[in-house]
C-alpha cells in the first residue's frame, strides 16, 4: 500500500509539472520564433532570453521530476 | 556491477548512495557501510564523495586556467588560448548583457567560476555510471557517487552562497535602510499592503535559491537517474538507447552549467537595482 501510494504520487508529479510547462515552453517557442521573424538581427539577444526563460519554466517540472525520482527509489 | 544477485532497485540505491562520513549507529564515527547505516547518520554527516569531486575539478579548473594565463601570448594563439578565452569572452558578453556596466570586481570572476566548475561537475555525468564506482570498489570503498551536481548539498551550497552574495550587495549598494523598506512597498506601494508585501517577498526570498539549487540538481539527478536504469537493461540494449541520451545530455549539461551562470548574473543585478518602482 504504502509503496504504491509513492508510485502514485510520482505519476501525478512527473505528468502535472509536464503539462503546465509544456503550455508554456510551447507559447515560448512560438513567440521566439515570431519575434525572430519579424527582426532576424535579434536573434542572439533572443536566443538568451530565451534560454533563461526557458530554464524559469522548466525548473518546476525538473524539479518535480527529481523529488518524484527521489521519493521512488530513495524513499 | 558488485554482486550479480541485487535487485534492480538494491542496485539504484547503492549508485545513489554518497560514500558518508559520520556517526555510525553504535557510536563511533567513520564511513556507512551499508544504505541503513548512511541514513541514519543525521544531519552531522559529511559526503566525502561530493567534496573530494567538487574540489578536485574546481583544482582542475583553476590549473587549466593559470596554465593557458602563464603561457598567453599575443601572437597566434594556441588551443588551450583559444578555449579559454571562448569561456571568458562568452561569460563577459553576458555580463554585459544582463548586468551591464557597473563596477562590480566579484561577478565577473564569479560567473566564470560557476559557468566552468558546474560544467565540469555535470560533465561527469557523461563517465560510464559504473566505471569509477568499480575502480572505488576495488579499492575497497563500498559507495562512492561521482556527479557532484546530483547531491543536493552541492547545489544548494552554492546557490546558497550566491544568495548571501545578494544580500551582502543590497545591503552595501541600496543600504539597510532603503533594502528594509524595499521589503514593504516593493510590489504594492500602498501603506494597507505593507503585510502583504512583506509576505510575497519573504516566499520570495527563500524560493529563489531554493529553485536556484534545485533546478540544477533535479535536471542532473534526473539525467543520472536514466543512465543508471538504462545499465538494468540487458546488455545488447544499453547502447542503443545510452548513446542518444549521453548525445543529448550534453546539451543539458552545458545549458543548466549557462542557466546556472545567467541565473547568478540575474540575481546579483536585482540586488544593484536601485531604481524605484
Amino acid at each position: 500500500m504504502d509503496q504504491s501510494a509513492i508510485y502514485i504520487a510520482a505519476g501525478i508529479l512527473m505528468g502535472l509539472g509536464a503539462i503546465g510547462s509544456s503550455i508554456g515552453i510551447g507559447i515560448l517557442g512560438g513567440k521566439y520564433l515570431e519575434g525572430v521573424a519579424r527582426q532576424p538581427e535579434l536573434q542572439p539577444l533572443l536566443m538568451t532570453q530565451l534560454f533563461i526563460s526557458l530554464a524559469l519554466v522548466d525548473a518546476v517540472p525538473i524539479i518535480a521530476v527529481g523529488i518524484s525520482l527521489y521519493m521512488l527509489f530513495a524513499l | 556491477m558488485a554482486g550479480d544477485t541485487k535487485t534492480s532497485s538494491e542496485i539504484i540505491q547503492h549508485h545513489i548512495t554518497n560514500l558518508t562520513y559520520g556517526q555510525l549507529p553504535d557510536g563511533s564515527w567513520g564511513y556507512g557501510r551499508t544504505v541503513e547505516e548512511v541514513q541514519s547518520m543525521g544531519f552531522w554527516a559529511i559526503h566525502v564523495d561530493t567534496m573530494f569531486w567538487s574540489l578536485t575539478l574546481g583544482c582542475v579548473f583553476l590549473g587549466i586556467f593559470i596554465l593557458a594565463a602563464r603561457s598567453a601570448t599575443s601572437g597566434v594563439p594556441g588551443h588551450l588560448q583559444n578555449l579559454c578565452e571562448i569561456a571568458v569572452e562568452f561569460v563577459e558578453e553576458n555580463v554585459r548583457q544582463v548586468f551591464g556596466t557597473r563596477p562590480n570586481p566579484v561577478i565577473g570572476p564569479l560567473s566564470l567560476t560557476i559557468l566552468i566548475w558546474v560544467f565540469l561537475m555535470n560533465f561527469m555525468d557523461l563517465i560510464p555510471v559504473d566505471f569509477i564506482p568499480f575502480i572505488a570498489h576495488l579499492a575497497g570503498v563500498e559507495f562512492f557517487k561521482v556527479v557532484p551536481t546530483t547531491d543536493p548539498n552541492a547545489t544548494l551550497g552554492m546557490s546558497i552562497g550566491v544568495f548571501f552574495l545578494t544580500l551582502y550587495y543590497n545591503f552595501k549598494i541600496k543600504g539597510p535602510i532603503k533594502f528594509g523598506a524595499g521589503l514593504f512597498t516593493h510590489p504594492i506601494p500602498h501603506w494597507s499592503m505593507y503585510w502583504f508585501n512583506i509576505i510575497l517577498e519573504m516566499v520570495d526570498m527563500v524560493a529563489k535559491p531554493l529553485s536556484h539549487g534545485l533546478r540544477l540538481f533535479g535536471n542532473m539527478y534526473a539525467g543520472e537517474m536514466i543512465f543508471i536504469l538504462i545499465t538494468l537493461l540487458p546488455w545488447y540494449y544499453q547502447f542503443v538507447l545510452a548513446l542518444p541520451w549521453a548525445i543529448f545530455h550534453i546539451l543539458v549539461i552545458s545549458l543548466q552549467a549557462f542557466v546556472f551562470m545567467i541565473m547568478t548574473i540575474v540575481y546579483l543585478t536585482q540586488a544593484h537595482q536601485t531604481g524605484e518602482h
